[in-house]
């Protein structure tokens, strides 16, 4: 007897069209969630907004950068980071638990196309969110940054993608939502305390300088200072967005390796 | 010629043992039912042979391949017994990412919607659809990568009877255009639809049959008594 058959090539390695369909179908869920698309873009603005009014009429030391100036460039970096790992470890959990992840991972879909379709869809999102983020601070909130803003937003959307990357990450050692929710702590406020934001690093014991110089989020910080003290771009803020960008590739590799393809 | 071969399958999920040394042949071209009470291991068998399942031991060969190949990947289809797909993407959304993850050109979806009998609600959200609606989407979403090989995991649940009847006329359709269909149930009426019948107990093959013969065997022409009769011959053995 004779069964057609279509030939077709097998993509199991990378393959940028179906990352790119990947990207595409998370991105389509987004447009559909209205509710989050306005939270995504608006509450960061209106977070910066609640610590412009907490410093507006504080006083500055006199040759110091104004309290906010600092704090505020700094959220621009943690805000895209906070809520980029919160949205995808649920997205991925629920991949898991809807039965659609064990379904993908019957099709010819590499399992880091589907990370990369995911880290790409919302970094999309972070850039936009930054944008509007950066914008609002700059103008509504007299931010004052002395480098570019454009720079400014290249860093959140690094943030927002390393955060993506530790949220895939941390979505493969969440069996529940519970568990899922308590990975944000977790991962997301040692790297908070230890940045360089609440303390600078150098002012801190040894042993904790040396756990904050391993966190990625120290760096994403420290470029923003950069950008937030020099005009034009330092070659020390560069290297810290690479830094950035290779833990976020580095959380998505072990992320690929962690999402098993057979399961008991 | 076997579409799917199943040599000594041995599977524990957990610390249970769920398919005791399982051996059996799947034909092409056909449909073989899938039959068994719940918790008989029918879903531990059907996640062995789209390669998803951590094997104690055995061998699972489909079209001549280790099941979960890479080459295998876009010739074989799966259909979840949870609808596995997107509840917040309309259904045509849903068919459009599987199309191109089969690498399928952009009238497959339609086509795959319309022959699970959705053409109406193509722009509807899949979670504002009825449980048995969400079942069939998850079936175009298999159909459009148009597998050589279908396992469906009781895809007829919750269906009405028409529609229920409409399905399995679609899926011997595809039967007569060369696809290799193996379809799970734990309703006994739907055996007498199947071409082929593998009846599962407990993890072991209790019978590998066709209707006519299991209607002989187990001495009556309803195939749920027919079935009982086996099992009550089977433990008559043991004792």
């Amino acid at each position: 007897m004779t069964v057609t058959t279509i030939q077709r090539t097998p993509a199991t390695h990378l393959s940028p069209r179906l990352t790119a369909a990947t990207t595409r179908r998370v991105l389509r869920q987004l447009r559909h969630d209205h509710r989050t698309i306005a939270m995504m873009l608006v509450l960061p603005s209106l977070l910066l907004g609640l610590l412009y009014l907490l410093w507006k009429d504080l006083p500055t030391l006199p040759g110091q950068p104004g309290i906010f100036d600092r704090v505020g460039l700094t959220m621009l970096g943690i805000f895209p980071f906070v809520v980029m790992f919160l949205v995808t470890s649920i997205a991925m959990l629920r991949e898991r638990t809807s039965g659609t992840l064990e379904r993908l991972l019957t099709t010819p879909l590499a399992r880091l196309d589907l990370l990369l379709g995911y880290g790409l869809a919302f970094g999309l999102a972070a850039a936009l969110q930054a944008v509007v983020t950066v914008t609002i601070a700059t103008t509504v909130y007299d931010l004052d940054v002395t480098g570019s803003v454009y720079l400014v937003v290249l860093i959140a959307v690094a943030d927002a993608v390393l955060g993506v990357a530790l949220g895939l990450l941390a979505s493969a050692f969440a069996r529940t939502e519970f568990q899922a929710v308590q990975f944000m702590p977790v991962i997301v406020l040692p790297q908070f305390f230890l940045c360089g934001l609440l303390v600078p690093v150098d002012q801190m014991a040894g042993w904790l300088q040396a756990i904050s110089s391993v966190l990625p989020l120290t760096y994403a910080v420290e470029a923003l200072q950069e950008v937030g003290r020099s005009a034009t771009a330092t070659g020390t803020m560069w290297i810290d967005i690479g830094v950035v960008a290779g833990a976020a590739l580095l959380a998505l590799a072990l992320a690929a390796a962690t999402l098993r393809r057979r399961t008991s | 010629m076997d579409a799917i071969s199943v040599a000594d399958l041995v599977v524990d999920r957990g610390r249970r043992r769920v398919l005791h040394g399982l051996t059996l042949g799947v034909p092409a071209g056909q449909v073989t039912g899938l039959l068994g009470p719940s918790g008989s291991g029918k879903t531990t068998l059907m996640r062995a042979l789209v390669g998803v399942q951590i094997l104690r031991s055995g061998e699972v060969t489909v079209l001549g391949e280790p099941a979960g190949s890479p080459a295998l990947r876009s010739r074989v289809g799966y259909v979840t017994q949870v609808p596995g797909v997107y509840a917040d993407l309309t259904v045509r959304e849903n068919a459009r990412y599987f199309e191109s993850l089969y690498g399928m050109s952009a009238r497959e979806a339609d086509a795959a919607i319309a022959d699970v009998g959705l053409a109406d609600a193509v722009g509807q959200l899949v979670r504002d659809l009825s449980g048995g609606q969400q079942g069939r989407v998850s079936l175009a979403c298999a159909l459009v990568g148009a597998p050589e090989v279908l396992v469906l995991d009781e895809p007829t649940v919750g269906l009405d009877p028409v529609l229920r009847v409409e399905l399995w006329s679609r899926f011997h359709d595809l039967a007569a255009a060369g696809t290799t269909l193996i379809v799970s149930s734990h309703v006994m009426d739907e055996a007498g639809r199947c071409d082929r019948l593998l009846l599962l107990r407990d993890g072991e093959l209790l019978a590998d049959s066709t209707p006519e013969r299991l209607r002989v065997d187990g001495r009556s022409d309803d195939l749920e008594k027919a079935f009982l009769n086996l099992v009550r011959a089977r433990e008559e053995v043991a004792v």
